[in-house]
């Protein structure tokens, strides 16, 4: 096989990854209706008044985002680690750090986009204004690669180990917890009718810092866990 | 000294104390902890040799 | 007179270096706790706002810059196991965590019965609270992993690098949470506006010297059994009779 362009390369991984998960679609859908229903638990909890379910939507669904990635998580490298492909694309002479990106962003696409489009139906159970809502959305969006790009790191640590989903949260919650902090934070702003233009200036140097770190961080981590 | 008044902390002795009280528990147990583990490790290494000696 | 310090990495020579050492750290430890204990109990006087209470910063102060110093540390020994291949390195790591995260308790726990009667609330989220919270799960998550894996080398360095990100992290969850709490408006735990009479500074300085030794002599202690444990296979370590 001729060598490939990065981006070649990197079309090449995400492609495969789209078409084994839509084999799969079951695993995609569950991720979707877990969120749906942590966002619903909170009212169910805390009580029906509109007006504290206002103040604490943006909060609720940026969590329930956190644990819905969190949970997908080990999916990422699992199927590929069991049935040797992890191997071979350890092996092979191509960057192993634009295939783990190429994973990350299939990953993403999988259980982070679908989250960022399920939020406005979300939001308005939650009787969120519509400008508030659109802030929601575009933090998600900034926000739900960076982390598929820590959980990736995650991930590829505990590669193979017992414990799955959780110890992965275990060890990624904390990390995320900037992303979430000025995520929900931008909602709140413009609840408040402040401007959310340092919460997002900060979500997205998070997510360039994520980008050009993690996918090398992550090809590393594979390499220490699969020694 | 007025002891009574030192232990008594102007009210405060829960709080004084259960702080104080808990570091010094942390720092026994902590000591208490890495005294046994060295104890199972040499243990551990007399097992060994001993079945080591026994070939 | 060139001392080989390259001599002291390998597991077999350090084992006997640390075991001379720990008592070097342990007693002036004590001593330092005994000194501190007495200015800052009987010399140092009553806070003129918070009366009493606020002798707990004696303690709650040292092990909150302990626990952050001591991730560092640990960072730093996991980096130099990862970078340098040495085994030695990486066992100080481990040997550093629970001593690290149990000063992150120990802050949490006098931080909270502190803000009790200052704050009327067992938990404030305060800024450097909730800070030294996040820094527990690290250490926590930094201890189930070594824990989880089996191959001590793939710990070695899987945890190796988690402490690496998180030390990259530390700065950036702290300064995020910083925001969050001035945001909402949450108490600072701070001291009643006037600089500290020159007998507190002393005594937290004293502790803190204190802390800091106690925590080398327990991380040596700690290494110890970490070397019997891990090199049990080799000669030297069959030798050993106490």
């Amino acid at each position: 096989m001729n060598r490939l362009s990065l981006i070649s390369l990197l079309w090449l991984v995400i492609r495969r990854d789209l078409l084994l998960a839509m084999r799969r679609r079951a695993d995609v859908l569950t991720t979707l209706i877990f969120f749906v229903m942590v966002v619903s638990l909170f009212p169910l909890g805390v009580g029906p008044e509109a007006e504290m379910l206002r103040k604490m939507a943006g909060g609720v669904l940026w969590v329930a985002a956190l644990l819905s990635s969190m949970l997908s998580l080990p999916r990422m490298f699992a199927a590929d680690h069991l049935d040797g492909t992890l191997e071979q694309m350890m092996l092979a002479p191509q960057s192993l750090t634009v295939m783990v990106l190429g994973k990350i962003t299939a990953h993403w696409m999988l259980s982070g986009l679908p989250l960022v489009l399920i939020a406005p139906v979300l939001g308005l159970q939650f009787d969120m204004p519509v400008a508030a809502i659109l802030t929601l959305m575009l933090a998600l969006l900034l926000g739900t690669p960076v982390l598929s790009m820590i959980g990736a790191v995650g991930a590829a640590l505990t590669l193979g180990l017992r414990g799955g989903g959780v110890l992965v949260s275990l060890l990624v919650l904390p990390l995320t917890i900037p992303v979430l902090i000025f995520g929900a934070g931008a909602v709140e702003a413009v609840n408040s009718g402040l401007d959310a233009v340092s919460n997002f200036a900060l979500l997205g140097a998070f997510l360039l810092f994520a980008l050009v770190f993690t996918p090398f961080v992550a090809a590393q981590a594979l390499r220490i866990s699969m020694e | 000294m007025n002891w009574s008044e030192f232990f008594a902390m102007n009210g405060y002795a829960f709080y004084v104390w259960g702080s104080y009280g808990l570091t010094l528990l942390v720092f026994l147990s902590e000591i208490a902890t890495v005294r046994h583990r060295r104890k199972l490790a040499l243990r551990q290494l007399r097992l060994i040799n001993e079945s080591g000696d026994a070939e | 007179m060139a001392i080989n310090w390259f001599k002291y990495s390998a597991p077999s020579t350090f084992y006997g270096l640390a075991g001379k050492l720990i008592p070097w750290f342990a007693w002036p430890a004590a001593i330092l706790f005994g000194i501190g204990f007495y200015i800052g109990f009987f010399v140092a006087p009553t806070d003129a706002v918070q009366s009493e209470a606020y002798r707990i910063i004696f303690i709650h102060v040292p092990a909150s810059i302990l626990s952050m110093f001591i991730y560092l540390i640990m960072a730093g020994y996991a980096a130099l196991g990862l970078i340098f291949k040495t085994r030695l390195s990486a066992m100080m790591a481990s040997a550093l965590a629970p001593t690290g995260a149990l000063f992150a308790f120990i802050s949490l726990w006098t931080g909270a019965l502190w803000g009790k009667p200052m704050w009327g609330a067992w938990w404030v989220w305060d800024a450097r609270l909730t800070s030294e919270l996040i820094l527990l799960f690290l250490y926590l998550g930094f201890i189930a992993l070594q824990a989880s894996i089996e191959d001590p080398r793939r710990a070695d360095r899987a945890s190796a690098l988690l402490a690496i990100i998180g030390s990259v992290n530390v700065p950036i969850i702290y300064y995020s949470v910083q925001w969050w709490n001035t945001l909402h408006q949450g108490s600072t735990i701070k001291f009643s506006g006037t600089s500290m009479h020159v007998a507190m500074q002393q005594s937290m300085f004293i502790m803190l010297v204190a802390c800091w030794l106690y925590a080398i002599a327990i991380a040596l202690a700690r290494v110890r059994s970490i070397i019997l444990e891990r090199e049990s296979n080799t000669q030297w370590v069959k030798e050993v009779r106490e």
